[in-house]
């Protein structure tokens, strides 16, 4: 228990925001609501991490949700670079026609 | 109230909101609209963090997530011009199968996950791991090596995302002197 919270209900609840994200991979087309899944999902195991470093007193999940958060960051950043290029050479982020327009 | 703790009110109330604007950055048409409820799933998070008496984790959170990383995105689409109009949609097929296979990894991961860690008796309120002074102590002592190459990779994701996003000037010397 957590604050008289079971464990279970926080894995329950990153399963669900975890799929949350997968699914918005595979439904939606337009490339950046794509990342803001991946980041979703990103989230959901960062949500997990904090619960069990909490219920086990150990730091080391803190400290690996802190990492994690770092690369999110540094991954974002290049990511929406790319997007941004490709959005000026092909005019469009639609990843069905970008997978048409590589030659 | 029916025999609950504030607690675990906040905890119930944190995770349907949660959950709800996670959906809606799904499955609403308009990306801004998209951009601004993931930052309400944020926020939602970092209450659970605070819950978790992980209040430095909580606090990196809302200015890195909330304060950079969104506002990062909602930058390029509004850059973009993206709005309800320009959204492409998927074949209803393909998100009728996306949603199916989203039920059934959901089915298969609840199953899995169900009995995977009994109730434990650990008093999560009273840990004072999340504290600032304690994660700031492991993360200089233990971990002062990959915190240090962390900072390295930042620099080269900014190094690699002004690069990138930088218009190619030979390309286009070259093209106007063909034309």
């Amino acid at each position: 228990m957590l604050n008289g919270i079971p464990i279970n209900f926080y894995i329950m609840l990153s399963a669900v925001l975890f799929i949350i994200g997968v699914v918005g991979v595979m439904a939606r087309r337009n490339a950046i609501i794509i990342f803001m899944c991946i980041e979703l999902m990103l989230n959901a195991v960062n949500l997990l991490l904090v619960a069990f470093s909490t219920l086990h007193n150990d730091a080391n999940g803190q400290v690996f949700v802190f990492f994690i958060m770092a690369v999110a960051a540094a991954e974002v950043a290049v990511g929406l670079a790319i997007l941004s290029m490709v959005y000026r050479n092909f005019k469009t982020i639609d990843i069905d026609l970008l997978s048409r327009l590589k030659n | 109230m029916l025999g609950y703790t504030i607690t675990q009110w906040l905890f119930g109330i944190l995770s349907f909101l949660a959950i709800m604007f996670a959906l809606m950055v799904v499955f609403t048409r308009n990306p801004v609209n998209s951009v601004l409820y993931l930052v309400l799933t944020f926020f939602c998070i970092a209450g659970h963090y605070l819950l978790l008496n992980a209040q430095f984790l909580a606090v990196v959170h809302i200015v890195v997530y909330a304060g950079a990383i969104m506002v990062l995105f909602l930058f390029i689409i509004m850059l973009m011009n993206l709005n309800a109009d320009t959204e492409p949609r998927k074949h209803i097929a393909t998100r009728l199968i996306a949603g199916t296979i989203g039920g059934m990894l959901l089915f298969v991961m609840v199953g899995a996950l169900k009995g995977s860690e009994q109730l434990q008796l650990v008093h999560g309120g009273s840990s004072q791991i999340g504290l600032v002074k304690n994660l700031g102590k492991v993360l200089f002592s233990e971990f002062l090596f990959p915190f240090e190459i962390a900072s390295i990779l930042l620099l080269a994701a900014l190094v690699g995302a002004i690069m990138i996003g930088k218009r190619d000037t030979n390309i286009n010397s070259k093209e106007t002197i063909n034309n």
